[in-house]
């Protein structure tokens, strides 16, 4: 009976939170005025990575830290700074990680070549059927 | 087709089995360091995070011997079991600074009177400013600061009693 309570009572244990009781930052969940801007803010957000929610861009997460970054993205956006900028201010803190968007580096090489490794591997596999027909 | 030819799927499956049980058996490391070992802590100012409590701006790290720079939170549930730690480099003469990432003044006291306070000042991050210019990525987090205000080391998650000597050595090697 004691072992039935216990298994009950574990059904409506609460998830212990792990968030701050401090409210979304400013720009967080809020749009930029200048719809140009916005855009621009939400394509960065979009390839920015979160750091709680790995795997998640800041633009999706509803991690703390993620709504802080879109705060920090659209105010800097609204200051005038270009998304490039505010990419690599991120990239020198955080390195490549925190980008989605592919680099040019070592690592990144297979990524860049696949398509054109497929692509030849497609044309001798054509190549071979071809030559089988006739 | 060959015989291996005839095997090749199979081959290919097994090799995938593999490669899928031995990353289940050893995870990635998922923490990200801050690039910013060796360079100087970017500025921050000083905004009060508690009553009764000095605030600290990036000015005041330089001041010619190393010190601990604490991201914590009276939310952070490891944070109290690292406060113990804390206090015990505190102790032991070891300059603690902290920081209370999107916290209350109201609930850092709190915490404080409940867990102990081994800061010498603490500096309010009410939107993870500091946090995200020092490229940490939650709390807590401590990095070592030269005197020269330099970064010098970073300890993702509480500090631990394994990893007293290690931030022991670490600051040692910074004076």
């Amino acid at each position: 009976m004691r072992r039935l309570i216990v298994l009950l009572a574990l059904l409506f244990v609460q998830p212990l939170h792990a968030d701050s009781n401090l409210p979304p930052a400013y720009w967080s969940d809020r749009q930029l005025a200048d719809p140009r801007q916005e855009a621009e803010a939400q394509a960065l957000m979009d390839e920015l990575r979160c750091l709680v929610c790995q795997g998640q861009s800041i633009a999706d997460s509803d991690a703390e830290l993620a709504g802080d970054m879109r705060d920090l993205v659209r105010r800097r956006i609204a200051a005038g700074e270009r998304p490039a900028a505010i990419r690599g201010w991120l990239v020198q803190r955080y390195g490549s990680w925190i980008s989605y968007k592919p680099t040019a580096e070592p690592a990144a090489w297979p990524l860049w070549l696949a398509p054109l490794a497929l692509l030849l591997a497609g044309a001798w596999l054509i190549r071979r059927r071809i030559r089988v027909r006739g | 087709m060959t015989r291996l030819g005839r095997f090749a799927p199979l081959i290919g499956l097994a090799i995938f089995l593999v490669a899928v049980i031995w990353r289940l058996a050893t995870p990635v490391d998922t923490n990200v360091t801050s690039k910013l070992d060796g360079t100087p802590v970017p500025a921050f100012a000083a905004v009060v995070a508690a009553p009764s409590k000095p605030a600290f701006s990036s000015r005041d790290l330089a001041t010619g011997q190393p010190r601990l720079v604490n991201f914590f939170a009276s939310w952070c549930v490891p944070c109290i079991a690292e406060a113990k730690m804390l206090n015990q480099l505190k102790e032991r003469g070891v300059a603690i600074d902290g920081i209370a990432v999107r916290d209350r003044p109201e609930d850092v006291a709190a915490f404080l009177a409940r867990v102990g306070d081994p800061y010498r000042a603490i500096t309010a991050d009410t939107q993870s400013r500091i946090q995200i210019s020092l490229g940490s990525s939650g709390v807590p987090e401590t990095f070592v600061i030269d005197g020269r205000g330099i970064i010098r080391y970073q300890h993702i998650g509480p500090i631990e009693q394994a990893d007293v000597p290690v931030i022991l050595a670490r600051l040692e090697a910074a004076k």
